[in-house]
């Protein structure tokens, strides 16, 4: 389990668990404006959503990338269960990623007759990669069966009420980040235009964690002991409660015309529910019954990584940090990059 | 529980997915020491044609290398999404070596590239060139950890089996493995020969247009000393790979060979021609050369190779394919040696710029580095079948439990997908080559200018405003 009393599966299982949340804050908003997208027809405005990501979305694509290798790395057993089970989702989600990102790229090159098709492949690649991370997300909640260390369910395991509804809810969430990530980083129309958007968005989206949060325990007769075993009953209420701060917030800043504290408090509203769903699943990592250690590499495997990733993991955040700090500022329309 | 039938097409998504993902990589190796050695001889001569070199062929590599990441993306889910059984019997050991692959690309993309890409004129020159420096080399880490977790693969060491799984016991001997510095040296120098021949080819594309500039006669000229020089290297490199080979997987030589059977103690044949047929356990058509192929694999006359007949069938390899496979990458090899050698044959009189039969040559030659890589990675990746994990694990235990349809429908996405997408990407990366390169005057005396509407990502790092109907 651990070398010298350090417990190398939980820090790995914290390492993997940041990263795949900073992709799904990251890459939420990149992805929220592809889901926006159809509803702003104006090119210049549509130039504008694109440029206030351009410069940063590869770099938070590659959480993604990380968050794979290193549960390959330091859970193989999670990482080869996890993604034979949910094949066609991620393959889905994969073929998206590839359109939105050269979409991003092939977009600013094309003659503008041929750029409608590059705006279909950002809308389409945005859409099917994240309903497809939804769907992922659900049938991981639901559980997936192991037998012998091999998936032991259904090949469509994933085509089930349930993930389908977190792949919708998904989308809202992205949506209402990348809506009010808009209002920080545009103005003029676009930003007013934003502002109708987000409030309907936010209404949708506590309707999504709520159906979640009554979905999920009756799924789950596991999950809804936790939630109301009386020792976590007292994080599960102060999450809810934190949640409908965040919700009340959103909504007050909004109506008051804030331009960055809508997204500050849609960032804590995805992060809350992001640790309701991780504390769901503790210690587990392969949900209904593998917890972390039991699905982990030797230690040999995961010392080995973790001298690598200490080095480096700080540097990427720097690096990360200072970027967002370089591109800014609010993104006019004529305005390119920098 | 799951047919053969399910395992070829696991098989041919891999081989598809990884052989359209290798390209990219091998271009980004060898293009970032070449840049590095660009900007290296305009710092120290300060010849601006170096300079104007460094420009015109580090856009090349930006959208080269964005195509490489967007296809490493699938690279780093198919272990799990196709071939979990391999995953969980030997992840402790190639799940790491793959996170420190990805670690050190992210290292990369996050740092220095940007400076490189995008900081000419906001950083100094020294801190410029380290940059680039540190690009060429952080492309050779990223070679060094995947070729360490192939070459396991190919000849495993310094582990145990514990519960039917890999267990590492010393990673030194895992990543030091008996093939790995073979391969390693073989890939690195394969990436170098394919982008001479690249940038060769589209010099000698430019000069048989008549755009004879002393850029691209540069650019032609220093593709040739690289042919001349690294080609043999690499030939010698490739006959120690193939003697450590016959060490090791003593079976893919047999079958690369197309040798079945050892004739009472008379030396190994070399085949020069033949059609290995697997059923009927011979090579059809066989062309011979005696003693020859003693010569080659032993250095001696007397003796033998192990024959195919002498493993049990289902440990052969196919030998139809990397019999024919490893002739098209030697062919390949013998062939761009012998361009290294007419073009130093004609470099005296300056006839490489202007014979264009020569030039024709080096064009139809641009992707011969690349086709004999892809055919010596199938030599390879064939020939180490029926293993995935070589005398360990059959690949046929190392897939997912995946249906027919199921892996229908990703291939079928993946074809189309891969086609269309990398095909405007490609033909993208061909417009940027035939624009060529420009003088320093042309483009203004801050040389790189594109900061003002530019996004700080590889593949914008061209702005083709005067090119809006590229794709």
């Amino acid at each position: 389990m651990g070398i010298q009393g350090i417990d190398l599966s939980l820090i790995w299982g914290v390492i993997i668990a940041f990263g795949v949340m900073m992709y799904v804050i990251m890459d939420g908003f990149d992805l929220g404006l592809g889901i926006l997208f159809p509803l702003i027809p104006d090119a210049k405005e549509r130039d504008v959503m694109m440029n206030t990501v351009a410069p940063v979305w590869d770099g938070n694509e590659t959480w993604l990338v990380l968050g794979g290798a290193a549960l390959y790395g330091a859970f193989p057993l999670a990482y080869s269960v996890i993604l034979e089970a949910l094949y066609l989702p991620l393959i889905l989600m994969l073929c998206g990623l590839i359109f939105r990102g050269v979409a991003f790229e092939f977009r600013f090159k094309a003659s503008p007759e041929k750029r409608h098709i590059w705006d279909m492949a950002f809308i389409g690649g945005s859409l099917l990669a994240t309903f497809s991370q939804g769907v992922v997300i659900g049938t991981y909640i639901v559980g997936i069966p192991v037998v012998e260390r091999q998936f032991a369910g259904g090949s469509w395991d994933w085509l089930a009420p349930f993930p389908l509804f977190c792949g919708v809810g998904l989308i809202v969430a992205y949506a209402l980040l990348g809506s009010t990530w808009l209002l920080v980083k545009t103005e003029g129309m676009l930003e007013s235009r934003m502002r109708l958007f987000t409030r309907p968005l936010a209404w949708l989206l506590l309707a999504v964690i709520g159906v979640i949060c009554v979905w999920t325990p009756i799924l789950h007769p596991e999950i809804a002991t936790r939630w109301f075993g009386h020792a976590h009953l007292v994080v599960f209420g102060a999450l809810a409660l934190l949640a409908l701060l965040a919700m009340f917030g959103l909504l007050k800043t909004l109506r008051q015309r804030h331009t960055h504290w809508p997204f500050a408090f849609t960032l804590m509203l995805v992060f809350l529910g992001y640790i309701g769903l991780a504390f769901s699943i503790w210690p587990n990592i392969l949900p209904p019954s593998i917890s972390l250690w039991e699905a982990a590499s030797p230690a040999t495997s995961q010392l080995f990584i973790l001298i690598g990733a200490l080095f480096i993991l700080p540097i990427i955040l720097m690096y990360t940090v200072w970027s967002y700090y370089v591109f800014r500022g609010k993104v006019r329309i004529g305005d390119g990059y920098h | 529980m799951f047919n053969l039938e399910a395992l070829d097409l696991a098989r041919m998504q891999f081989a598809f997915t990884v052989s359209f993902h290798i390209i990219f990589p091998a271009i980004t190796i060898g293009l970032a020491s070449f840049l590095a050695v660009l900007e290296g001889l305009w710092l120290k001569t300060h010849n601006d044609t170096y300079r104007d070199l460094y420009h015109f062929w580090s856009k090349i590599f930006a959208v080269n290398f964005g195509m490489g990441v967007v296809s490493g993306l699938v690279m780093a889910y198919e272990f799990g999404t196709n071939w979990s059984r391999f995953s969980d019997f030997a992840g402790s050991i190639t799940g790491p070596l793959l996170t420190y692959e990805v670690l050190t690309a992210f290292f990369l993309e996050a740092g220095f590239l940007g400076v490189m890409l995008f900081g000419w004129n906001r950083v100094g020159r020294g801190l410029h060139f380290f940059s680039t420096v540190m690009v060429a080399i952080g492309t050779l880490i990223s070679t060094f950890w995947i070729l360490a977790s192939n070459s396991w693969m190919q000849t495993p060491q310094g582990f145990e089996i514990v519960d039917g799984r890999v267990m590492p016991l010393d990673w030194l001997a895992i990543v030091f493995n008996p093939s790995f510095p073979y391969r390693l040296a073989h890939m690195a120098i394969a990436a170098f020969v394919a982008t001479a021949f690249f940038v060769g080819s589209s010099a000698a594309w430019h000069l048989l247009r008549g755009n004879d500039t002393k850029q691209v006669r540069k650019m032609l000229s220093m593709a040739l000393w690289m042919a001349l020089i690294v080609c043999p290297i690499q030939a010698v490199v490739g006959d120690a790979h193939g003697l450590n080979t016959l060490e090791h997987q003593p079976a893919k030589i047999a079958a690369i060979e197309g040798h079945w059977e050892n004739n009472g103690s008379e030396a190994t044949p070399l085949v020069l021609f033949g059609i290995p047929d697997m059923q009927a356990e011979k090579t059809k058509y066989a062309i011979e050369i005696p003693y020859l192929g003693s010569l080659i694999l032993t250095h001696s006359l007397d003796k033998q190779i192990p024959a195919l007949k002498s493993f049990p069938k289902e440990d052969r390899p196919n030998a139809t394919i990397i019999f024919w496979s490893f002739r098209v990458m030697a062919g390949l090899g013998m062939l761009m040696v012998l361009a290294g050698v007419l073009g130093l044959a004609l470099r005296r009189s300056g006839a490489i710029y202007r014979n264009r039969w020569f030039l024709r040559l080096m064009l139809w030659m641009g992707p011969s580095g690349l086709i004999a890589m892809l055919a010596g990675w199938i030599t390879t990746e064939v020939g180490r079948q029926p293993w995935v994990v070589y005398g360990l694990q059959r690949t046929a235990n190392a897939a997912s439990n995946h249906s027919v349809t199921q892996l229908s429908i990703s291939l079928a996405l993946f074809v189309v997908i891969y086609f269309s997408v990398f095909t405007v990407g490609i033909g993208y990366m061909m417009k940027l080559v035939a624009k060529g390169p420009k003088s320093h005057h042309e483009h203004g005396p801050e040389g790189h200018n594109e900061q003002v509407i530019t996004p700080r990502r590889p593949l914008s790092a061209d702005t083709l405003e005067t090119d809006a109907r590229v794709i």
